[in-house]
């Protein structure tokens, strides 16, 4: 038991040596660290939020909010197919509840041909269905999203959602942001350094949906204040409305959609010298803007960002070249960020904020400056009683503690992992329980000793006997540590990952390597007498 | 060199002579412990019921106006806020419920944190607004199930792996031992009404881990010591582990706790409750080892027939029953 062979020693100092060296970078002061990082790689301990301040940010889409989207989308087409099939297919009495989309084909004789025109608008490029259509009552067509079609969609909108994000805080400069989703519809934003995340929010929160439509002028106002619009018209709210009114009334159909930009810019409305944003659209889509400016001289247009209307002028002439400009009542500010918003695309779903933290910098750095502290004394009055118990024993248990200390920093840098303040804590609690392997050898060394055993025989047995119960001690731990891992979130999980990968480093420092110490000790000097 | 001696060797100490009382005194302590959750209530943090909660340190003042600050606060439209003290006599946290629609709309949400924080660096400049939290109530919820649900898997978990490496009576009493440790914990922080967060479920977790560690080597002492001396009364038998281990015992829990002591008195005032809940487990976890987990073998009849060596088994333990027969003492 106490035979080590040559290779073992040399594998067991390489890996003391390879742990420790990789828990240099992160003890170096930043300055020096810079400087070694041109020779040789400096992996180091990233240090969470909590210590590092920043903000930390989890939003949520709302998913049936993305399948009202679809089912919206869907309607637009089905009205528009039903239109333009040859001879049109009149429809009437079109709902959109529980998340299907219904419609009566007033002519019964069509209801096959509006079967067919439905066709191309159900299935996907991949030509698998997204939506199934039945009959009822013999006229009444029904569309419901077939089995994991809005699923994917949502899939796919959080995908796009999070390079959004990305593209929108990249604007912002010089951020490093982390940007991952979590769950079928959340996604996290944390940004270290970002101890006021105001203009962060009003930026990733805006989903920046902006449509062009036609206003109705027709509409009775009275019936507008109240909310209803006539049939093909919806009501919309438009605060700054100059008639008064808090709400306008549009055109459902016949509008442009503002995703097809190329380029979006704050600039000064040149009359009135008021923050503005210019865009401009791509080709397909200043085409289309332009056919809608040409058709619909002298009328009003509603400009609307997120279902609400920021201005409605008038079409003085035809815009040719896709170049517009929105005012409305914009600050610098606001416009700068909506012409980010606009550039880096919409969201294609609406985001909400369910969570948020943010801790300043100078606590995070007050919590470093005492945790430190408390690790500092903690361990060294666990140094000093360690070898007032156990003497060279106890020495030996020091000096694998110390090394274990950098071999926890070690496998937490080369592993890239997030040293967060309940970490720390979990450091601290590591380096208690890190003896208590060293404290049960000991005692059943002693005791061994006591009931009359050779030297050499006490210590082996002394490892052998402990060793179970430090096994059976540390699973244990490591189930709570993993279950902590599992279900905690940002900080708690930092502690965990501390706890575990401490959990393994003292098992080997506290055995393997005082086990290799010792046996030397004892086959150079053959002691006729331990004092332990 | 003369060694510090911990603990006097070879103790006989008669710990299991008061294990009714232990049990009595134990028994009483969850029950109030239990009663005061119910009654009293835990000081629930925002992760666990929603709301918004901002960390403030004055930093030229020694001690925070929180009477003025409840007041001020108070008036400005978004409820009553709960105002306390952290660590340091300088640092609050000022929580409150987010109001109304704040879950669809988070403009709500930071409106009410913009004017709260604006407010406090006018009334005193000193301010330093250290962090905001705000958690919706559905995260909250969520979180709060995730918590319970990790603290009942933790312990069923230690459990099960407990009943299959000794026998299931020694499981029954590892998670007796750590529902009382648990459930004097909640206790405190009823008692003290300390802020219960996500933090505390940590150290509960924590405290499952390493109270189950000292658990661990005393049940193995008498799993030990069960087939070693077979016919030794049972009682006697658990005497003889406890004290036998005893060094270790106190030796561990030093070593452990003062860290943690440490950093409940030197450490970074946002984990004082992390910290304490972990140092009072400890402790009390030492305590349950011996006087809960040790005493319900007696109570669940162990004895030297619930470990029938094996071929296996014995090959451990054949150095001291040797010892034993041949009388290997000096």
């Amino acid at each position: 038991m106490l035979d080590f062979p040559r290779w073992r020693v040399w594998m067991l100092n390489t890996l003391i040596i390879f742990g420790v060296l990789f828990a240099i970078p992160s003890l170096l002061p930043a300055q020096m660290r810079d400087q070694l990082a041109q020779f040789v790689p400096t992996p180091t301990i990233n240090l969470g939020l909590d210590l590092a301040g920043g903000s930390h940010i989890l939003l949520e889409a709302d998913k049936s909010q993305l399948v009202e989207t679809r089912l919206e989308a869907l309607e637009d087409g089905v009205r528009t197919a039903m239109r333009r099939a040859d001879p049109q297919i009149p429809i009437a009495d079109v709902s959109r509840a529980d998340g299907q989309l219904s419609f009566t084909v007033s002519d019964v004789s069509k209801v096959d041909a509006a079967r067919e025109a439905l066709i191309p608008l159900t299935s996907n490029a991949t030509g698998s269905r997204d939506w199934n259509i039945g009959v009822n009552d013999g006229n009444r067509l029904i569309v419901t999203p077939a089995g994991a079609g809005n699923d994917a969609a949502l899939d796919q909108a959080m995908d796009t959602a999070k390079d959004v994000i990305d593209r929108r805080i990249n604007a912002l400069g010089t951020l490093e942001p982390t940007i991952i989703r979590q769950g079928d519809n959340r996604i996290v934003v944390q940004v270290p350094g970002l101890d006021d995340p105001a203009a962060l929010k009003a930026l990733i929160g805006k989903t920046a949906k902006l449509e062009f439509k036609l206003v109705d002028e027709l509409a009775d106002p009275d019936q507008t204040a109240k909310g209803k619009a006539r049939v093909g018209s919806q009501v919309l709210p438009y605060p700054d409305n100059p008639s008064g009114l808090p709400n306008i009334a549009v055109r459902r159909l016949g509008g442009i959609s503002g995703d097809k930009l190329v380029k979006a810019d704050p600039t000064f409305d040149s009359q009135t010298n008021e923050p503005a944003v210019t865009i401009q659209f791509d080709s397909e889509g200043g085409q289309r803007f332009a056919r809608m400016t040409q058709q619909n001289v002298n009328k009003l247009f509603a400009i609307i960002l997120d279902g609400q209307v920021i201005s409605a002028p008038q079409i003085r002439e035809p815009i040719f070249g896709g170049v517009s400009q929105i005012s409305g009542s914009f600050t610098t500010e606001s416009a700068n960020a909506l012409s980010i918003s606009l550039r880096s695309g919409a969201l294609p779903v609406d985001l909400k904020i369910v969570e948020e933290r943010s801790v300043g910098p100078d606590l995070g750095a007050d919590s470093i400056r005492r945790g430190v502290l408390a690790a500092v004394i903690g361990t060294t009055t666990i140094l000093v009683l360690m070898f007032l118990v156990y003497g060279r024993f106890g020495m030996y248990a020091n000096f694998a503690l110390v090394i274990n200390i950098g071999m926890i920093l070690g496998v937490m840098a080369f592993a890239n992992a997030t040293l967060t303040l309940p970490g720390i804590a979990g450091f601290i609690l590591t380096i208690g329980a890190a003896v208590d392997a060293n404290v049960l050898i000991n005692e059943r060394i002693r005791e061994e000793l006591k009931r009359g055993r050779r030297i050499v025989q006490a210590i082996e047995v002394g490892y052998k006997e402990a060793s179970r119960a430090i096994f059976d001690a540390n699973s244990t731990n490591v189930i709570a540590a993993a279950l902590l891992f599992i279900f905690g979130s940002g900080p708690i999980r930092g502690f965990a990952v501390v706890l575990m990968i401490g959990i393994v480093t003292s098992v080997f420092t506290a055995v393997t390597i005082t086990r290799m110490w010792v046996s030397r000790w004892v086959k150079r000097t053959r002691p006729t007498e331990l004092t332990i | 060199m003369k060694l510090l001696k911990v603990v006097p060797d070879d103790t006989n100490i008669d710990f299991l002579k008061w294990r009714n009382w232990a049990f009595g005194v134990s028994l009483l302590l969850m029950i109030a412990s239990i009663g005061l959750v119910a009654t009293k209530g835990l000081n629930f943090g925002v992760d666990f019921i929603g709301g918004q909660m901002i960390r403030a340190t004055f930093t030229q003042t020694a001690a925070a106006p929180v009477a003025e600050l409840r007041e001020t606060v108070g008036s400005l439209g978004f409820g009553d806020p709960t105002i306390q003290r952290f660590g340091a006599e300088n640092q609050v946290s000022i929580r409150m419920k987010l109001p109304d629609g704040a879950d669809k709309n988070p403009e709500i949400a930071n409106a009410m944190a913009e004017k709260i924080t604006n407010k406090l660096k006018a009334d005193h400049p000193d301010v330093r607004i250290d962090g905001v939290d705000s958690v919706s109530g559905k995260v909250s919820q969520e979180l709060f199930s995730k918590g319970v649900l990790a603290l009942l898997a933790a312990m069923a978990g230690v459990s099960i792996y407990i009943w299959f490496r000794f026998e299931w009576q020694f499981g029954v009493g590892a998670i007796w031992s750590l529902m009382h440790d648990v459930t004097l914990t909640f206790g405190l922080f009823a008692l003290t009404g300390w802020e219960f967060d996500l933090n505390i479920i940590a150290a509960l977790l924590t405290i499952i881990g390493y109270s189950l560690n000292d658990t661990v080597v005393v049940y193995d002492r008498i799993r030990e010591n069960l087939m070693k001396f077979r016919k030794m009364e049972m009682a006697s038998l658990l005497n003889l582990s406890v004290n036998e281990t005893l060094s270790r015992t106190v030796m561990t829990s030093v070593s452990i706790s003062l860290p943690l002591i440490i950093l409940v008195l030197f450490g970074p005032d946002v984990i004082f409750g992390f910290s304490a809940a972990m140092a009072f487990g400890i402790v009390v976890g030492t305590y349950s080892s011996i006087y809960q987990a040790a005493p319900i073998l007696i109570w669940l009849k162990v004895g030297s027939h619930t470990f029938v060596p094996t071929d296996d088994a014995s090959a451990g333990s054949k150095a001291e029953r040797i010892d034993e027969n041949f009388g290997a003492k000096p």
